[in-house]
């Protein structure tokens, strides 16, 4: 895989970037309602960052693999599809924390939370259909995460298109000075844990796809 | 191949799985007598001060059309799997996405009949007037039908030499349907209310067709390389 090569060095920056999130964090100013409460925001956003990102790479390797059949293209989508759950999971878990103090309640059905909410449970039902689908679910599953990702841009504009209790995508480019380089020093720390998750999981991937192949020749 | 090739090939398996279905009945007795059960349950079960609740009947109607859909799409492709006909099928020198068409049509005849069935029933269980506004009632069903047969039939027909296939097709097709179904829901919960708002209601049908947009060309799209072997 093309990223074993910098897989050190990635290592290394995310370390980096880990170990300097507390800091950046502590400095961000508070924000004027919810002040301490708001600091889950360099958490929650940048985990839905990683899962969009992770449904994008999921979709467009599912679509490679079904047009194209390149096998390492599903090894890729298999990993990408674990961590859009992985990611999903902490951004949906985040989300509630902080709208139990923001809101007031843990959940409620609007557009975004609803859709975000779908899309997560698309990606679980790929899992469930690669897990017990039996011989041919590579496929399957594949047709199935091109329908997820067809699905992130309506969950990402739902916010801009109803009116909804979660904020707008205005919330990120206006963003004060102190609060912006906190945000992007966190999400560039997600997606490098992403891109480091995913290389390994799809290193492991191929190993159990060579090791599956090698059996199966053997009881040729 | 041609559109009128196109056409004939998908009209050529509307009309196999109608003829099947016009001599045996079976796919649309039992989707039929389902869905009616489907009511009567959700009826009992939503109630208030022992009278269904009236503004249960649109969530209802379209969990009914939801679940009595799912039975249909599998038995659909079940019917395909005897025999090899499948198989048949795909050997055929014919465009893949026509015997798509051709099925997705099929279905939607036949959810089409079991809805023209259920909708009055629930405007008498419900006491509901349901039926005041006929053509917003029909438009919503009819776009949400499509949505929803849409992604099933792709659906159904990749599960079709899958394991556990029966309990799959409802796994993967809620997550995607269900905003189709929310769409229809808040439609039809529109459409029940003493004064209606007939440009909300046109909204969620603008809506429905959206998705139908979406679905049918990634299905088409999809269908050719997920039914190879």
């Amino acid at each position: 895989m093309i990223l074993s090569r910098w897989f050190p060095a990635i290592t290394v920056m995310a370390m980096v970037f880990f170990a300097g999130a507390p800091l950046m964090i502590a400095r961000a100013p508070y924000e004027s309602t919810m002040g301490l409460v708001q600091k889950i925001f360099y958490f929650h956003v940048p985990a839905w960052i990683a899962m969009f990102s992770a449904a994008f790479v999921c979709g467009i390797s599912s679509g490679i693999y079904l047009f194209k059949g390149k096998k390492l293209a599903d090894h890729l989508a298999v990993a990408a599809a674990e961590l859009t759950v992985l990611f999903g999971l902490i951004g949906l878990v985040t989300g509630p924390l902080w709208a139990r103090k923001a809101w007031g309640l843990w959940w409620q059905w609007d557009a975004r939370l609803t859709s975000a909410l779908i899309l997560w449970m698309i990606f679980v039902a790929y899992q469930l259909l690669r897990q017990y689908g039996g011989p041919g679910s590579d496929k399957l599953a594949a047709g199935m995460a091109l329908f997820g990702m067809a699905n992130v841009p309506f969950v990402y504009w739902s916010v801009n298109v109803w009116r909804t209790i979660h904020p707008t995508t205005n919330v990120v480019p206006t963003l004060v000075p102190g609060m912006s380089e906190a945000f992007l020093w966190c999400s560039v720390a997600f997606v490098l844990i992403f891109i480091l998750t995913l290389s390994a999981r799809v290193k492991l991937e191929s190993h159990r796809a060579a090791i599956d192949r090698l059996y199966l020749s053997l009881d040729d | 191949m041609t559109v009128s090739r196109f056409i004939r090939v998908a009209w050529l398996i509307v009309k196999k799985d109608l003829t099947i279905e016009a001599r045996s009945r079976e796919l649309f007795l039992t989707t039929l007598f389902f869905a009616v059960s489907c009511v009567l349950v959700f009826a009992f079960g939503f109630v208030s001060d022992q009278n269904p609740i009236g503004d249960a009947a649109a969530g209802i109607l379209w969990i009914a059309i939801a679940f009595a859909g799912t039975l249909a799409l599998g038995r659909a492709f079940e019917r395909e799997r005897y025999h090899d006909v499948l198989h048949a099928l795909l050997l055929a020198p014919v465009d893949r996405p026509a015997i798509y068409i051709g099925k997705l049509l099929g279905v939607i005849c036949l959810l089409a009949i079991v809805e023209i069935i259920i909708v009055p029933l629930i405007s008498l269980f419900f006491q509901t007037p349901i039926l005041r506004h006929p053509w917003l009632l029909g438009g919503l069903l009819a776009c949400g039908t499509l949505g929803f047969a849409s992604v099933g039939t792709l659906f159904a027909a990749m599960l079709v030499r899958a394991r556990s296939r029966d309990v799959l097709l409802p796994v993967l097709l809620y997550p995607i349907t269900v905003p189709v179904i929310i769409a229809g829901v808040r439609g039809t919960v529109l459409l029940l209310q003493p004064e209606i708002d007939v440009i909300m209601v046109r909204a969620w049908i603008g809506m429905l067709v959206f998705f139908d947009v979406v679905f049918i060309t990634l299905s088409l799209w999809t269908f050719e390389p997920l039914m190879t072997d």
